[in-house]
């Protein structure tokens, strides 16, 4: 099923992608800059010198994450949509599954960047102690492979419609609620110091990341075609 | 030859039943059956309930069952299998949504607690709400066909991952809420056996329904513009 092409397919996509990024900075300048504001919003919303942000902090965490992934992945097929980028996809010769994957690892790098930029934001403004590093990083990667696979199904099939920035979340945010549940339970136990109770929620993740990514390789081809 | 209405000697006869088996599950749950010892009258929803659960199942089912065919097979029947299956399947998650809430208020004391199922199924019902979106943004025949497919079987895969992850985490958090009674009595089991034999049939008179409503639609978004076309000329002929 795979050719050995794919990931070099996927290697091109993701480049560009990431190169885009690089030289128009909307991540770094606009997307981790509205993840921190998200943070600050919370702390209005909830007192904070009542401890209720330090025992929400894995949630607020994830839920930041997920509403900046959701204005990254629009941002990765944004690109895609205008000047027929979408018919040159599919003229490129590249492997769809290659596709898929350069444009989901792109958008997964790009989330683990911002992930970065919100776990110093939770350590600086909510004063959170990380502690089981594996147990956090292992979910990190994880969780944001399936964020980022899923979204990226998503993201092209809403991608060349006029209410994409509507239909996205309302597609996206109830198919990955087992996943900001499966991450936040794996954060608060790895900020608990209880790690073990974090691994299965991690295998839960990795379970929804495998289903996603699979499907991907082998539907993106046909969902890419349609527009 | 476009028929003039959705009914036909079949579905005529499975609603006449429906209505009827209706009636008879009223005068089974309300006056035949007796009063739950722990629930008191409350017990009584689950003539409703349970039988809607089972007819969403039924409906979430279908809607896979046809997106996959489709995806296979290309044939327009099962693409309208799909699509009708799912709008009749969320109405009954709408009131399986209802009426687990109905009978939480007077049980637990409040309409909506975390529950396992109560949250997974209002997270179906989202999903479910988000693939009639797409399904209606207008594209060709063939591109809305092939989008809605695979928006029902990216919810469809779904569903398992949130049972078992909203399951897993209440149960973490706090015991089972409530056991359903363990021992039924007779005339409760018969009263939700004939309950749950009328819903389905119910579905399956809705269905039909609404299956030929949307093959109806369809058929006017392919021949309407020809029959515009040619009424026009047929105008052009009759005025000199």
């Amino acid at each position: 099923m795979l050719h050995d092409t794919v990931f070099r397919d996927a290697a091109v996509i993701a480049g560009k992608d990431l190169r885009l990024e690089w030289r128009s900075r909307v991540t770094t300048n606009q997307i981790a800059p509205f993840a921190l504001l998200v943070l600050i919003l919370f702390a209005f919303a909830l007192d904070p010198d009542r401890g209720i942000l330090a025992r929400a902090t894995a949630g607020l965490f994830w839920v930041a994450v997920l509403f900046s992934g959701l204005l990254a992945l629009q941002r990765a097929f944004a690109i895609e949509a205008a000047d027929g980028n979408r018919d040159g996809l599919r003229l490129s010769g590249l492997d769809p599954a290659g596709i898929f994957l350069g444009k989901a690892g792109a958008v997964a790098l790009e989330l683990l960047v911002l992930e970065l930029v919100l776990g110093a934001g939770v350590v600086l403004m909510y004063g959170t102690t990380f502690r089981s590093w594996l147990l956090l990083v292992v979910t990190c990667v994880v969780a944001t492979t399936g964020v980022a696979a899923a979204g990226s199904l998503y993201g092209v099939l809403a991608a060349g419609l006029r209410v994409r920035e509507t239909l996205l979340p309302l597609l996206l945010l109830p198919i990955l609620a087992p996943v900001l549940l499966g991450a936040t339970r794996s954060f608060e136990a790895a900020l608990a110091g209880a790690p073990s109770d974090g691994w299965p929620w991690v295998e839960l993740l990795a379970a929804f990341a495998a289903i996603y990514v699979a499907f991907g390789v082998l539907a993106f081809g046909s969902l890419l075609e349609e527009s | 030859m476009i028929p003039e209405h959705t009914g036909s000697r079949a579905t005529r006869i499975i609603g006449a039943l429906t209505l009827a088996g209706f009636a008879v599950v009223l005068v089974l749950a309300l006056v035949v059956s007796p009063p739950d010892q722990v629930q008191g009258d409350a017990a009584r929803l689950i003539y409703l309930h349970v039988p809607v659960a089972i007819a969403m199942n039924l409906g979430f089912g279908l809607n896979a069952l046809g997106s996959a065919m489709w995806l296979w097979k290309k044939s327009r029947w099962w693409d309208t299998l799909a699509v009708s299956a799912a709008e009749v399947g969320l109405v009954f998650t709408a009131l399986t949504l209802v009426t687990g809430m109905i009978w939480g208020r007077p049980t637990w004391g409040v309409y909506w607690t975390w529950d396992a199922r109560l949250t997974s199924f209002s997270l179906l019902f989202l999903m479910y709400l988000g693939y009639l979106v797409v399904r209606r943004l207008p594209a060709d025949l063939e591109v809305r066909n092939r989008r809605s497919a695979f928006v029902a079987l990216l919810s469809f895969v779904d569903v398992p991952i949130v049972y078992f992850s909203v399951t897993w985490w209440r149960s973490l958090h706090q015991s089972a809420t409530i056991s359903l009674n363990t021992t039924i009595s007779g005339s409760m089991l018969f009263t939700l056996f004939v309950s749950m034999a009328v819903f389905v049939a119910c579905f399956a008179w809705l269905l039909l329904h609404r299956f030929r409503v949307a093959w109806l639609e369809d058929e006017v978004e392919t021949k309407g513009l020809d029959l515009a076309i040619s009424e026009r000329r047929a105008e052009a002929l009759v005025v000199p």
